[in-house]
């Protein structure tokens, strides 16, 4: 608890700093990833939805938005890990993907929300292009937050449908 | 006071587009020799309306355009000019040109004149006019300043008050000018008895010291000229030399100021115009953003706002007491007067967006008459139902389809008045557009009196692009079915005005993505009728709720044929795997929804399903669900927005509870079924003498 | 406040007109063409009138003609808007009742100029 606190302190100085971005973290397989906090809408439970004939099997259906037709995505699928039952900690962040010449808000299922970590840009390193895992072409790369490492999410790539 | 003028543009823009609306369907109207005096008006005043506002709101070439627009048809007005054939031509190519240009300045593109000079040159020479500037304005010279002295007699008729003129502030005006010394004569003022206080019996005599020209002068008394007697003469100096060269040259630097200043005004919306334009991407249709309502649709808006507020209210009320039966029984009743309401409401939103479809018909005269002078036939145009109401993004989309069906009539409908002749009709053909409202839905047929489709050729071109096997026994109305297949034409040659490969196969395509249908009867030598079917709103549907497996869906309701249950007996197996339902004389082919759609756990033995017949494109399929829900009106959402097309859906909606539903779309559903081949409107299904036989 | 009855069939001039004299000050009062306008006229007193002459329903002529026959309208300012073409609708109509004209096209600032000469 108390890292997790010292954490937030370090994010309160790197705050407003140039080159600093926020990322909103969640967990999928054990692993940590990233989104930039600036791209999220809102974080929601798991609810039900309706099913879109003759998707992707990545593509859950799509939800009401306050009026407004929301497709999620299941982000397991869809970086080809195994699925898991939906759970109490099955959360759905809401997104906006900036999409050729218009954004769309889309969803995307994960196991759970982590944290929210400030990084200075330059401390991401690429991914390492020998790596053989499937989701490499998602992640735009890769950085240490203390002992973790998180992989920070190609939104554009990963929700290309 | 500055001004800023072009808060004004876009209602001057409006109003003159809705002007050359008017003038072009009087014109049209009109019978050259026959034209009576309020049509010429009608005419008069748009071209003058148009004028007068561009002069004032600075776009000068469309302002001195329509000058001689408006001088011509002064003296048509006045009667010293007849309108003769050439001359409405002429002028509705002025209507097409100041269109041209009134665009090109909303749009803040570059003017091109080349046009406007054109035609400009035409009318001066009708008028044998020179070219002469059409603005008095640009008549500034560097006069001389000289200062001197008018003595003005300024002698009043006694009716003088009575047309509004106030002497005091003439002679105020007066003093603005110079030093001015006043003698006033009231030896004309009667006794009191005698005196009408309604009139003037004063008279003045002025002095006036001035650089100002005598024009000066006479313009303050310009209104009142018939109205008194007024001299205005030179003489000399009352004033010493000295003090008057000073205050002269401070007087001409503020007149000249306030010329250049007015100067630029005039001019600057066009420069700005044609500066922009080089930055601003080539000229795109402008597509109109505001929409016109009339003042009794917004005060019932209003209206029915105020009872929703009521009901809230006496809602909100009513949840704050204690929940008796008493009150249980009043909530129940609130509510449904909100339900009401909000029906009401919603019903009057949408009546807002509804526009009579006089304003697509109203393009057709011209159409008609300048492709009839084309193709040198004689053509009356009817037009049926113009206050018929649809949605307003409907009409826009059904312009384009509509102009298609409308030249194609004329092009290859109608005959030529030789042809007409010798086969005993009147020369003139006629074209009939008709708009009538059926259930939820807006009719537009479009007939003509012309030589109907030829069904030989047709059937001839369709095996040559192999469209269709020699071999096969169609009837007439599939043959006739076969000219909304892609790349389908039977022009014999492309002509300028239909047959472009732009067929009717994209006509059919637009008009079903607003998911209507278009269909066509035909009889040899009598004539053709398309007949177009749209919904009134592209933004509510009425739909019927049906489940399959777990989820449900929405059928049009305007698709539905008829619901039933499905006689076992009935049902023949044909190929592989489609079943066929003999129903009365038809066979239809049954689409299983939970296949199409990839759905698991649904019911698949036929007998404890129901079948939802369906139709398009004039074809019925059968939808087989697992169960028919309500049947209720849904908003219609975009699916697209955030995700994608999907295939056999054409949107979503979102139901009472919340929860999002998806709107099956029939004709996708028959394509994606693989029921049908490619490009093909017949359903792969054996022949019926086939299933008979069996 | 001085108030003033606008006349005319063009939205965008009428509300050119109506803007400009309500920036100066003057109570602004709006009709699209002359019946409209006379309606107006006898329902409430003006202590001017702007009218176009080429309007539909009733012209400008005529709502000059009709409005200086009312007594309240005996003395009233009644201008008309008229364009450099139309100097015989000046006489036409002066001899309606009309004060005076406004050439169009003009400006804000020449219709307060051209005001001035009867409204004060």
């Amino acid at each position: 608890m108390s890292a997790l606190s010292s954490e937030l302190d370090h994010n309160l100085v790197l705050e407003n700093v140039q080159g600093v971005k926020q990322f909103l973290t969640f967990i999928m397989a054990e692993e940590e990833y990233g989104v930039d906090i600036l791209t999220v809408q809102e974080i929601r439970s798991w609810e039900e939805i309706t099913a879109i004939p003759n998707a992707p099997d990545y593509v859950k259906g799509v939800i009401n938005l306050r009026g407004t037709i929301v497709p999620i995505l299941d982000l397991r699928l869809r970086f080809g890990l195994p699925y898991i039952e939906y759970g109490g900690l099955t959360v759905v962040i809401v997104v906006k993907v900036e999409c050729a010449q218009q954004s769309k808000i889309m969803g995307m299922a994960v196991d759970a929300v982590s944290d929210v970590y400030s990084i200075m840009e330059q401390d991401a390193k690429m991914v390492p292009s020998f790596t053989e895992s499937d989701n490499s072409e998602f992640v735009a790369g890769l950085v240490n937050v203390g002992e973790k490492m998180v992989a920070l999410l190609d939104l554009k790539k990963a929700m290309d449908i | 006071m500055s001004i800023d003028l072009s808060q004004f543009f876009e209602v001057f823009f409006e109003e003159s587009f809705e002007g050359l609306d008017a003038m072009e369907a009087e014109l049209l109207n009109l019978v050259p020799g026959e034209e009576d005096s309020e049509t010429i008006n009608t005419i008069f005043r748009a071209a003058h309306s148009i004028k007068g506002g561009s002069g004032t709101f600075g776009f000068d070439s469309v302002a001195e355009f329509t000058h001689v627009l408006e001088t011509l048809l002064d003296e048509v007005r006045e009667g010293k000019r007849t309108l003769t054939t050439e001359l409405v031509n002429l002028l509705l190519k002025s209507v097409d040109c100041l269109r041209a240009l009134l665009s090109a300045l909303q749009a803040e593109q570059a003017l091109d004149l080349s046009e406007s000079i054109e035609l400009r040159k035409q009318f001066e020479k009708i008028l044998a006019l020179d070219d002469t500037p059409s603005t008095q304005a640009n008549t500034i010279t560097d006069t001389v300043v000289e200062v001197n002295t008018y003595q003005i007699d300024f002698k009043p008729h006694h009716h003088l008050f009575k047309t509004g003129n106030e002497p005091l502030y003439m002679i105020s005006e007066l003093a603005e000018l110079g030093d001015l010394e006043i003698v006033a004569f009231h030896s004309e003022v009667p006794d009191i008895t005698d005196l009408s206080a309604d009139d003037c019996f004063l008279s003045w005599r002025f002095f006036l010291n001035t650089d100002k020209p005598e024009q000066a002068i006479s313009e303050i008394f310009e209104w009142v000229e018939d109205d008194a007697d007024i001299t205005i003469a030179l003489c000399g100096g009352l004033f010493s030399d000295d003090e008057q060269p000073k205050q002269s040259k401070e007087a001409q630097t503020i007149e000249s100021s306030k010329v250049n200043t007015s100067v630029s005004k005039n001019t600057a919306p066009e420069v700005k115009a044609a500066i922009n334009a080089k930055v601003s991407a080539p000229a795109t249709a402008v597509e109109s953003t505001s929409i016109r309502v009339g003042i009794d649709k917004v005060d019932s808006l209003i209206n029915m706002v105020g009872e929703l507020v009521i009901t809230q209210a006496m809602l909100s009320q009513l949840g704050e007491q204690e929940i008796t039966e008493a009150t249980l029984a009043s909530l129940q009743e609130g509510l449904a007067q909100l339900a009401h309401n909000t029906r009401d409401l919603q019903e009057n939103v949408m009546r807002i967006r509804m526009l009579p479809i006089s304003f697509v018909f109203s393009r057709f005269p011209r159409l008609v008459r300048d492709i009839s002078q084309k193709l040198n036939k004689q053509v009356e145009l009817k037009l049926i139902g113009e206050q018929t109401e649809l949605d307003k993004t409907v009409m826009e989309k059904i312009s384009d389809p509509m102009v298609h069906l409308v030249r194609n009539s004329l092009d290859h409908g109608l005959e030529t008045v030789e042809q007409r002749i010798a086969s005993g009709k009147d020369p003139v053909g006629i074209v009939t557009l008709n708009a009538f409202h059926q259930g939820g839905n807006i009719v537009i047929e479009i007939m003509d009196d012309g030589q109907g489709l030829n069904t030989q050729k047709i059937k001839q071109k369709a095996i040559t692009n192999r469209l269709i096997n020699e071999t096969d026994e169609l009837s007439d109305n599939e043959i006739n079915e076969l000219i909304f297949m892609p790349g389908f034409s039977t022009a014999d040659e492309v002509s300028d005005l239909s047959g472009r490969g732009v067929g009717m196969d994209v006509v059919r395509r637009n008009i079903q993505s607003l998911n209507g249908s278009v269909e066509v009867t035909s009889a040899s030598g009598v004539g053709s009728t398309f007949t177009i079917r749209l919904p009134l709103t592209l933004a509510i549907l009425d739909g019927q709720l049906v489940r399959v497996a777990k989820h449900t869906y929405i059928i049009p309701l305007i698709s539905i044929v008829e619901s039933l249950q499905i006689d076992i007996t009935k049902v023949s197996r044909v190929g592989k795997d489609l079943d066929v339902l003999r129903l009365r004389d038809e066979y239809i082919p049954i689409l299983r929804l939970y296949q199409i759609f990839n759905h698991q756990d649904a019911i698949e033995t036929l007998d404890k399903t129901l079948l939802v017949v369906v139709e398009s494109d004039n074809q019925k399929i059968g939808l087989l669900v697992d169960d028919l829900l309500s049947q209720q009106q849904v908003v219609i959402k975009s699916l697209e927005a955030n995700y994608q097309k999907v295939d056999g859906v054409s949107g979503a909606t979102i139901l009472g509870d919340g929860r999002v539903s998806l709107i099956v779309d029939i004709s996708g559903l028959i394509k994606l079924s693989g029921l049908r081949k490619p490009g093909s409107q017949e359903l792969i299904v054996e022949s019926q003498a086939n299933l008979e036989a069996s | 406040m001085k108030r003033i009855l606008a006349v005319d069939d063009s939205a965008s001039m009428r509300q050119m007109v109506g803007f400009t004299l309500k920036k100066a000050g003057f109570d602004v009062t709006e009709a699209k063409d002359g019946s409209e306008a006379l309606n107006i006229a006898k329902q409430q007193g003006f202590d001017a009138v702007i009218s176009d002459i080429n309007m539909p329903v009733m012209d400008g002529i005529t709502l000059i003609r009709e409005l200086r026959n009312l007594p309240n309208y005996k003395f009233t300012p009644l201008l008309m808007l008229t364009t450099e073409s139309g100097m015989d609708k000046k006489v036409e109509g002066k001899a309606a009742g009309a004060t005076g004209w406004i050439v169009k096209p003009f400006n804000p600032d020449q219709l307060l100029a051209v005001l001035k000469k009867v409204i004060r």
